[in-house]
């Protein structure tokens, strides 16, 4: 018998969790339109996949980005040779832009404080290492990303302790819970090192409002912690309210900087997960020295380095990439979200991610969390989507799911509403409104164009929202 | 007062050693032949600069590498959204089979055992962290890399426990010194859960022969202890003997393969250190699955993934390279051990690595690490080279030196050369062997030296090609 360690032998990966299941039916049977027409819909993974047109058309105007064409060939050597972990400057330079400028640029970032991570997966685990010994312990708000348990905690032994937030008001995180999570955890002999929230909400896709953000950071000076914020979904955020940023509010209110870190990537906002671009920023000098010293362990490949300096510098590429991306994730979110009111289907407001937090309360058999499994897997098994229950995110609630919706392209968006359609009517359980439901059977008709129904959405600064009366404007239509 | 961690606050980053003094040395005046040709030349950093031309030509006839050209651009959507843990199926098989052919394709790697790391950095750190507990041991033969003391114990918790080697049989792992140890680390009350070699060594430059590898891994076995090869350099042996990996040996002697496991890069084989191209191979299936997860804090960027799968499933271009970069290796490695011979400065006779293990024992005032201390700093401050020395690598004699030589061109090297020969010509310690002395002078001519050389397979620096020059 061979021996490895505890930590292999554990469980401390997380896989064992039912989160995965949804990705091995995904597997098993993969949706592709001509191939796999039947196959499962991957609605579970938070990827960003609106925008790569765009991308690809700066691309190929700008050879000079690749280590590898003749334009930047020049620098493939010295490039190659690059493992300095303090990164190269002008990476640091250009996101450091980059963060200003997703944030409107109410506020500067020092590209000395930027330190590179193994994607935002790297970037937590790391900030867990330099921040809390084994046993001790960060508070998360609820519902959080299931991604949290495994790279917080595996490797580094902390704990996470829940803040239970409510879906009777919008799952805003209170005083009161933030309060009732420290009690706990000091009552049963855990030191609290620190609070992370992730803000835009992962998976809620609400922002905090200033009020709250404020409210977080005398919370944390008061008790002397450190407030990790994970804005990984920073410029995700496609509609009013603007989004309000750590770094904004400790320019507003009394802080310690010594206890403020920001964790980021371009996974999400970019759409680059393969390119594994972590950013751990700290106001803290200590913390940035010694992550900085960690990153060795998940430094940024030089060549992507090299590509996302180039990017990132080209202003006008990026303010219209970020104008364009909020375009983009408004309209998808827009169209998906009505499309589930008409059959009656509800979703948490929201107006940021890459995913909505839909309201299935209605439709379990049992207010419980055994329920709760149950319709996911008649989701899985016989709606053919994987969606995320709530449950893996630690929800207090049963009855929510995330569904992501920028992962895909519009048709089978429509092949996804058109099941849920299906399904919905199919059980009778959904609330129709009568004044739409003027033919017996609503079929969808793919022929009608998209584009016809893309434009009756308004655009980002207007002032729709998912909840709004939509069902009874005059908007609404049926179909044959 | 704003609390961090213990690990945060601690030393375990390893860079208050004086390893790191030379650096920062050469950081304030770093060298160059025009802006600053009187400052301190790196010889500290065991980088592979030798083939980038030939890299580079092979890139400029292959768009199809890059994600960003017009014949690669289809790809990028697909390769930017790639997060896989499992890492690309072209790139698993591509450096499957350039470990191969690393080996003269006398042993295949399984493309299904190939874990994407942070570097070998990382590779280091996944390996600790899927084997050991904190407070269990791992045995390292020294001298060996600083960079371990920090990878494998700074954020895990695990010992390192030195075997230590000697120079009287040079520096060889020996049976003795393995279960001295061993022992050692039991007395101490320290469970040892694993063996780490690394073959071709650093900084020694020399490769385990078979009986010893094969001595290694019967320990390994009748302690049921885990063997790590950290086979970082294989590509680098430009001179017989030929390299004999751990993939070979167990396949050649009775091993539990479930305690095998090998740490590859292609930092040094290629000269790609800022790619971070880490690789676990691993041989035991629960460690496989369990590294494959925690590639997750530092999978090789998918962009990269993508180039290496093209420029390794490129088989000319695999076979060219390794011949073209074991010549240069050899070349220069022969150029440079001449030299230092030719002012009487040994070093351990290698046929591997980017560096020599250069022996200056004889300069040494008193035969103690602070002496060889203050010689460090007259080499840095006065000779301005930035060499290691050997008790960063926790050698257990003072007065050898680690010197790199790949990563400068031929001009600089000249320069290094140079102000090597003033210094001892200066200090009058060195052993001017009488017969080359013809002249009191000794200028340097280049063209005429690199004729001088043979075909890498029988030369040592040792030999009567040596010459005087005026």
């Amino acid at each position: 018998m061979v021996s490895m360690s505890k930590i292999a032998t554990g469980n401390g990966h997380g896989e064992n969790s039912p989160y995965f299941d949804g990705w091995k039916a995904y597997e098993t049977n993969p949706f592709h339109s001509t191939d796999r027409p039947d196959g499962v819909i991957q609605m579970g993974l938070a990827e960003n996949q609106l925008c790569f047109e765009f991308i690809k058309k700066w691309v190929m105007e700008h050879p000079e980005a690749s280590l590898c064409t003749p334009e930047g060939v020049g620098k493939f050597k010295e490039t190659a040779l690059f493992q300095d972990y303090h990164g190269m400057p002008e990476f640091r330079q250009a996101v450091a832009k980059f963060m200003g400028k997703v944030r409107g640029d109410r506020v500067k970032f020092d590209p000395h404080r930027i330190v590179m991570s193994g994607g935002a997966t790297g970037a937590h685990e790391m900030l867990a290492f330099c921040l809390a010994d084994p046993g001790e312990a960060l508070l998360v708000p609820t519902p959080y990303y299931p991604g949290f348990d495994r790279d917080l905690r595996w490797r580094t032994g902390i704990e996470l302790v829940p803040v239970i937030c409510e879906s009777s008001n919008n799952f805003q995180i209170t005083r009161d819970a933030l309060e009732a999570a420290y009690e706990k955890t000091e009552e049963a002999n855990i030191r609290v090192k620190g609070l992370l929230i992730t803000n835009p909400s992962n998976p809620l896709g609400t922002i905090m409002d200033r009020d709250t953000l404020k409210s977080i950071v005398r919370f944390i000076n008061e008790k002397n912690i450190h407030l990790i914020g994970d804005e990984i979904y920073a410029a995700t955020v496609f509609k009013d309210p603007e989004f309000v940023s750590i770094s904004e509010v400790i320019e507003e209110v009394e802080c310690n900087r010594d206890l403020i870190h920001i964790v980021y990537s371009l996974s999400k906002d970019m759409g680059f997960p393969g390119f594994r671009v972590g950013i751990v920023y700290s106001y803290n000098d200590a913390v940035v020295n010694c992550a900085r010293k960690m990153s060795s362990y998940g430094l940024v490949s030089s060549q992507t380095q090299h590509l996302m300096a180039t990017m990132l510098n080209d202003d006008e590429f990026v303010d219209n990439f970020v104008v364009e991306s909020k375009e983009q994730l408004f309209k998808r979110h827009k169209y998906f979200t009505w499309s589930l009111s008409q059959v009656g289907i509800g979703s948490l407001k929201s107006n940021g991610g890459l995913f909505i937090w839909m309201d299935l309360r209605k439709l379990l058999k049992d207010k419980s969390f055994e329920g709760e499994m149950d319709l996911w897997r008649v989701i899985i098994n016989e709606v053919k989507l994987n969606v995320s229950p709530g449950s893996s995110f630690h929800c207090h609630e049963p009855g929510w799911f995330r569904v992501c919706f920028a992962n895909m392209e519009d048709s089978t968006m429509e092949v996804a509403l058109s099941r849920i359609r299906t399904f919905i009517f199919k059980n009778n359980e959904a609330i129709v409104p009568r004044k739409l439901c003027r033919r017996s059977s609503l079929k969808l008709s793919l022929s009608r164009s998209l584009s016809r129904r893309m434009d009756d959405f308004m655009s980002p600064t207007g002032i729709m929202s998912p909840h709004s009366p939509l069902p009874q404007s005059p908007l609404v239509r049926a179909r044959t």
